[in-house]
């Protein structure tokens, strides 16, 4: 209880003054990360929801430094998402930032990360006494669409740097979903990808780089879904024809497999 | 109905309030230009080319950062209604900015935009009242049915250097399927653009 205030008090303090002018509700914390709060808000108008990304500055670090390195970072995110649009990657929307205040507003994204939709469907089909391997239809278009979306963001040249099942969401599609007979067959796995959370993204065309976001990928679902790893190849067989060089970064997959994501420093 | 729409934009002060003002076929847009040019105060406006503006979340969104630089004391033309009309470009030059997005002698369709701030609080009766003696034209709503008859996409393309067409093999993998609403994708580009001019480091 105490405690509670406390932090209240603090975050009080530490907010930028865009917390603090009014909206029509008062930005709701959705997710903390090690560098960056993540709240729900509304950009211009009630009527627009956004994603407000606020990165704190850290007390450890030299305030010179800490500075600068939240401004390069909120710039560098606003940077590749833009690209990203540009290119018809399918990301958020860039909507305003403020990188000496330490913010970055972007389009809300509605819908839940593949991760949760994941778990439910897999959750489902053993409830059901489902057998691997039998209607499983639904997560092989998953994967496909997986693969699609990544091979079209290292297509123009942008890696993620985290690309886990936490950050793909997948949105349902407009309205359809939402006529539709909720009832009977609703596919928990269905809807668009949209890749979230370009903290740690960078622009490279290296190999390397690429075929470590892909290991990422499968390392994440390996380990919060064995049952769907089985499935992975499928991610990268659509990954492979998405563009030119992708079978180059599928060969160096098979490398960073066998020593993990950190390249060796000897020799 | 009044013409006059009077805002408060979502994490601004709510001293700061947004009049907005849209006109068809003006007459005397070179008398107005003019009133900027000497700096009457009288005319304290963004005077936009309305022809460039994709919609209306595209001009509040010039007015949003506009004001949030002018609360962060950072502005970098001379007040915040110019600064509303250089946050609509995508880079730092400023007098090409005012070329391309504010009045000209040849504009016909009118933007206006009015911030109401603490030391020159402009109430929305006196807006009314002065831009109905000072503009020759027809006030029309400022609404995204009315705007879109006034944009010219090519020229907005252009600015913003959208035209997708040179290399990149662009769109080989519309990932997810059905185009969307395209006005809508060129606002959501416009707007990335915007936020990024200045962007250095």
């Amino acid at each position: 209880m105490k405690t509670e205030t406390k932090q209240a008090v603090n975050k009080q303090r530490v907010l930028p003054p865009v917390f603090q002018y009014p909206s029509a509700a008062v930005p709701l914390l959705i997710t903390q990360g090690a560098e960056a709060l993540l709240y729900r808000s509304t950009y211009l108008l009630p009527s627009i929801p956004c994603a407000l990304k606020y990165r704190p500055s850290k007390p450890y670090r030299h305030p010179i430094l800490d500075v600068r390195l939240t401004k390069h970072r909120i710039l560098s995110e606003a940077r590749v998402l833009v690209k990203c649009k540009r290119e018809g990657v399918p990301v958020p929307a860039v909507y305003a930032l403020d990188e000496a205040a330490g913010w970055l507003m972007i389009e809300w994204i509605e819908g839940e990360v593949v991760r949760i939709r994941l778990n439910e469907w897999l959750k489902r089909r053993k409830d059901e006494d489902l057998a691997e391997g039998v209607d499983d239809e639904q997560l092989l278009e998953l994967m496909t669409r997986v693969g699609s979306a990544v091979g079209r963001l290292h297509a123009v040249g942008v890696v993620h740097g985290d690309l886990t099942t936490s950050n793909l969401m997948l949105r349902p599609r407009s309205r359809e979903g939402l006529n539709g007979d909720l009832g009977a067959a609703v596919n928990t796995l269905e809807g668009d990808i949209v890749l979230i959370d370009f903290g740690l993204a960078s622009q490279s065309q290296a190999d390397e780089d690429r075929a470590v976001d892909l290991y990422v990928l499968e390392r994440a679902f390996g380990s919060t879904h064995p049952r769907a790893e089985s499935l992975f190849g499928e991610v990268l067989r659509e990954y492979g024809k998405s563009f030119k060089g992708a079978n180059v970064v599928l060969k160096k997959l098979e490398e960073v497999r066998m020593r993990g994501r950190k390249r060796s420093m000897i020799g | 109905m009044a013409l006059l729409q009077t805002l408060h934009l979502e994490h601004l002060p709510s001293s700061h309030a947004i009049h907005a003002a849209l006109y068809r076929d003006i007459k005397n847009a070179t008398h107005l230009q003019q009133q900027l040019l000497n700096g009457n105060t009288d005319f304290e406006y963004a005077f936009i080319d309305a022809g460039v503006i994709v919609s209306k979340i595209h001009a509040l969104a010039a007015a949003y950062r506009a004001v949030n630089d002018l609360l962060e004391n950072r502005l970098r033309s001379r007040n915040v209604h110019s600064e509303i009309v250089f946050s609509l470009s995508p880079n730092n030059n400023i007098a090409e900015s005012f070329r391309r997005f504010g009045i000209t002698p040849t504009t016909t369709n009118l933007l206006i935009i009015k911030v109401s701030t603490p030391t020159s609080p402009a109430a929305a009766s006196e807006v009314q009242e002065h831009l109905t003696s000072s503009i020759e034209g027809e006030q029309v709503p400022f609404e995204d049915s009315v705007l879109s008859q006034m944009t010219d996409v090519a020229r907005i393309k252009k600015i913003y250097k959208l035209n997708s067409g040179g290399g990149g093999g662009k769109k080989t993998g519309q990932v997810n399927g059905a185009k969307g609403d395209e006005r809508k994708e060129l606002e959501v580009l416009v707007l990335g653009a915007m936020a990024l001019r200045g962007v250095t480091n």
